[in-house]
């Protein structure tokens, strides 16, 4: 299986629980929407499925591996941009990149290759030799978003990626993100808001560290838009 | 092997294009020293008498007795600092960057160790430059022989403040960093004066510095710049290094660090 699939995953800071039996699987290029109100346990779940926690109970198997047994071919099959912007500042676009590439262990002739190709992908080649801290914010995503795919990873997670942004940026970013599928990526996009949802897309709405609804969005919301759907049953 | 050496060159590399960016740092990391070295010491030279001790063969001027605590001092400073920008680094995202790439943690880790131990060289060999200008001179091929000493005691005072960063969750919390660790390292320790010296005065205080491990760091220099070979130096430094490294990489286990961290 080349997805993503979470199953009887539960976590606990103390005595609080962040995350209660949450499951769910993602078919090989399957755009899903993980929405959920701030602190539903969106960051706690990709917390653990980049491995910075480790779960105490339940299963993540990322494209095949499974993260408590294999974790390194895990995380080389998945590319993840935080909620944070991870760039360094300092430098530049193309710097980032190739940063990111040796810890991916890609260098030479290929990484400039693949540099090449990501940029033009998400349209910053011009960018290349600016300063991250001079880019706005759009931009600064879409150098993550470049650099995510360097790897080619199979398994996309994007936590977020549109806070702070303004409308134009916003809905390019949204745009873009559901284009990444088309390759065969599986994508995981989690949002705490509702209109960055397509209705044919697949929703996975977290509530209280539980799945509260897990199916395609126009069939989650019925006849009401998606923003009152999402609202009557989070608040 | 190739990914392992790729991944090391490029958070080398990283950790210079940052030094290069903040030449603030690399001007205060030179002061420092320097002040301890013309002002200090300059007062102190009277103060002090010093009799012959190894690895000296002749009496020695105070400020050529200080030189290679200074290095030390240098090299503590560093790995605080480094430290401190792991900190930052964790609040900052780029450390979760660092984290999720498939290499080992345990190497990455020791990536970002040699990185802030070749800064560390760096400056110590500007400082000792600069004292040569001034007249603190060494054998010439002293200056090629504390090479390794330095790396083994950069990687050892790098491993202290990679484990210290494994356990300050905030930045605000540094400041006891500089109270708790550098200064009681630095003090008790035989960089401004011998620890015979210390002996006279207090006998608990002689015991502590001849455990510190900052200590056997700055003998390990000495001894180098000098062309002379501290075995015992080497093994404390050494065992050290080994001790802080592991716990630091134990500090950095997901497992562990879920439990501690939100975030």
């Amino acid at each position: 299986m080349n997805g993503l699939r979470v199953s009887n995953l539960s976590y606990q800071f103390g005595e609080k629980t962040a995350l209660d039996n949450v499951g769910f699987s993602l078919k090989q290029g399957d755009f899903c929407a993980l929405l959920g109100p701030n602190g539903a346990g969106k960051s706690t779940l990709f917390n653990l499925l980049t491995r910075l926690f480790v779960a105490g109970q339940g299963q993540i198997n990322i494209a095949g591996h499974d993260l408590q047994k294999d974790p390194r071919a895990a995380l080389a099959t998945l590319g993840i941009v935080f909620q944070q912007t991870t760039l360094d500042l300092d430098l530049t676009v193309l710097q980032n990149l190739r940063y990111f590439a040796a810890l991916h262990g890609i260098s030479g002739r290929d990484r400039n290759r693949r540099i090449d190709r990501v940029l033009d992908r998400m349209q910053i080649a011009d960018r290349a030799g600016e300063k991250a801290r001079t880019l706005n914010g759009g931009h600064k995503r879409r150098t993550e978003i470049a650099r995510v795919l360097l790897h080619d990873p199979k398994v996309l997670l994007l936590d977020e990626p549109t806070v702070g942004l303004d409308a134009a940026a916003r809905q390019a970013i949204t745009k873009h993100a559901h284009s990444l599928s088309d390759d065969g990526t599986t994508v995981l996009w989690a949002t705490h808001l509702a209109d960055e949802v397509c209705p044919d897309d697949r929703l996975i709405i977290l509530h209280n560290s539980r799945v509260l609804a897990d199916g395609h969005a126009k069939d989650i919301c019925g006849k009401d838009t998606l923003e009152n759907h999402f609202l009557r049953v989070t608040t | 092997m190739k990914p392992y050496l790729t991944v090391l060159v490029a958070i080398i590399t990283r950790e210079a294009l940052r030094f290069v960016h903040q030449r603030e740092r690399f001007i205060a990391a030179l002061v420092r020293p320097l002040v301890w070295l013309l002002v200090f010491a300059a007062g102190f030279r009277a103060a002090l008498g010093l009799s012959i001790i190894a690895p000296y063969k002749t009496y020695i001027t105070y400020e050529t007795y200080i030189v290679p605590g200074l290095c030390g001092m240098i090299m503590l400073f560093n790995g605080m600092q480094s430290s401190l920008s792991l900190v930052y680094d964790r609040e900052m995202g780029s450390m979760k960057l660092l984290l999720t790439s498939p290499l080992p943690r345990w190497w990455l880790l020791i990536c970002k160790l040699l990185g802030a131990t070749a800064i560390s060289i760096l400056q110590v060999y500007a400082f000792l430059i600069i004292a040569a200008l001034f007249g603190i001179k060494m054998p010439v091929a002293g200056y090629v022989a504390v090479f390794p000493a330095l790396l083994v005691a950069g990687v050892m005072l790098g491993a202290l403040g990679l484990l210290l960063s494994s356990f300050i969750k905030q930045l605000e919390n540094f400041a006891g960093v500089m109270n708790f660790v550098i200064f009681p390292m630095f003090f008790m320790s035989s960089a401004l004066y011998p620890l015979w010296k210390m002996a006279e005065s207090s006998e608990i205080l002689y015991t502590i510095c001849a455990i510190n491990p900052f200590t056997h760091a700055i003998e390990l220099i000495r001894f180098a710049l000098y062309l002379q070979f501290n075995g015992m130096a080497l093994l404390w430094t050494v065992l050290a290094g080994v001790v802080f490294t592991t716990a630091a990489l134990w500090g950095y286990n997901p497992a562990r660090s879920g439990i501690r961290r939100k975030g």
